[in-house]
């Protein structure tokens, strides 16, 4: 069971117009084999919908996924209507084709993690584990 | 959110005190008796708790997303859970059934929960009756609880429902004569869907016979036919739904179900929680793994 008690759930959305959701599926699927409760939103959805659902499935982390080149719009739109929503404690991460110039810009829009092709699923798997834990340790001391 | 804020959040309709109480319940937290004693009984009491079941692929969650339109036409805040199956391997779940959902997700009044099995048997997870009454408690009527895929014994939403329809589809061919003795014999409204499909009407009348058997026994099964993808007959399925649970209240059914459900889940739950105490009274049985089982746990019980 993946050697660990807690259970954690965790969404994966694909936010703006890119319909290519191969790679979200795969790595939901990834997330489930290592024992995650992974939520999917399904392709062409706007940042507000994922930060609506991300507060009603209340996960521990969100996945972003874009192939579109829109992401340094949209990936820092979801974690603004992430804290809109009274949810900027949900760490958000990153992945799908983008230079390796926007990483900075990213990060300092507070997305966690930013991963391009070429990553292993193992390593994204590490990341989504490490973000979960520090939101659950968070959560469960207040 | 501390306790106090997660009280609070959660008697003002608060999003995620909602599902925060919702996951500490099913994490099964120690807040979770203190959030379950604070809820609101006459509200749920008053909730209608509509089950959408039937075999993978019959349309559940695209009927389920028809279904909301349909009550949130009329004002009403919806509450849905819907329950994908865990792996039994990795423990992990997809939980895809939001997809279907997602054009109300910025709709405040309609509170959609997915919901992994982990490892609960018979279509539903061990938290589906707590989070009913969580989500009825903050004013959702209807509660909609879309099952896992079933098959012939996921039998445990007839509990917890006050209404339930099985969704059916043509083409699914023989398994819909083989759960002639489990689903089919108990559920409240069949529902052919993708009624625009060959095979419908065929399928339609078997289900006719079905509800007439069912009738003649003093039942009150209805058939109802949808295209959910196109909303079609979506209207007449929640005519049908509201004149069931109407009879069902009138009649005394609805509180017979609801007592009989309340003292199963009672029953679900004391077992839980003495789990532990019986797995360590076995430990204590002696180091003998051989012997007949049954006689062994009629021993540990003795003068229990």
């Amino acid at each position: 069971m993946a050697g660990r008690s807690k259970k954690y759930r965790v969404l994966i959305g694909k936010p703006g117009l890119d319909g290519h959701d191969r790679g979200a599926k795969v790595l939901a699927r990834a997330l489930r084999d290592a024992g995650f409760e992974a939520v999917y939103t399904g392709i062409r959805r706007t940042p507000e919908e994922i930060a609506a659902a991300a507060v009603q499935e209340d996960v521990s982390a969100v996945g972003l996924s874009s192939l579109s080149g829109a992401h340094l719009r949209l990936f820092p739109a979801v974690v603004e209507a992430l804290k809109q929503r009274g949810a900027g404690d949900i760490p958000v991460l990153g992945g799908g084709v983008i230079p390796d110039e926007d990483l900075n810009a990213l990060k300092q829009a507070g997305i966690v993690e930013v991963y391009t092709p070429g990553t292993s699923l193992a390593q994204v798997i590490e990341a989504f584990e490490k973000a979960c834990d520090r939101h659950h340790q968070g959560r469960s001391k207040t | 959110m501390n306790r106090e804020d997660l009280l609070q959040g959660l008697k003002a309709r608060d999003p995620r005190a909602i599902a925060r109480a919702i996951s500490l319940v099913e994490d099964g937290d120690p807040l979770s008796e203190t959030i379950l004693g604070s809820l609101d009984e006459s509200r749920i009491e008053q909730a209608l708790v509509l089950g959408i079941t039937g075999p993978p692929g019959a349309g559940k969650s695209t009927l389920t997303d028809q279904i909301i339109l349909g009550y949130r036409a009329r004002s009403q805040r919806i509450g849905v859970i819907a329950i994908d199956p865990s792996s039994a391997i990795s423990g992990g779940a997809f939980l895809g059934d939001r997809i279907r959902m997602m054009r109300h997700a910025l709709d405040s009044d309609v509170v959609v929960r997915s919901m992994a099995t982990r490892g609960r048997l018979g279509g539903l997870c061990a938290a589906a009756g707590a989070t009913v009454r969580i989500l009825a408690s903050s004013g959702c009527s209807p509660v909609i609880i879309e099952t896992v895929g079933v098959g012939q014994s996921e039998m445990d939403i007839i509990r917890l429902a006050d209404v339930t329809a099985l969704v059916l589809a043509p083409g699914l061919g023989d398994d819909i004569q083989a759960m002639k003795a489990g689903l089919l014999e108990v559920a409240d409204i069949l529902v052919v869907n993708k009624a625009d499909c060959a095979g419908a009407e065929t399928l339609a009348m078997d289900m006719e016979a079905v509800a007439r058997e069912s009738r003649d026994k003093g039942g009150s099964t209805e058939v109802c036919m949808t295209v959910a993808s196109r909303g079609e007959g979506v209207a007449e399925l929640l005519e049908t739904v509201a004149a069931l649970e109407k009879i069902y209240r009138q009649g005394g059914e609805h509180g017979r179900r609801r007592r009989h459900a309340h003292d199963l889940e009672v029953l679900d739950w004391a077992l839980e929680l003495l789990r532990p105490k019986l797995l360590e009274k076995i430990a204590k049985s002696g180091t003998n793994r051989t012997g007949d089982p049954r006689l062994k746990a009629a021993a540990i019980l003795k003068g229990f």
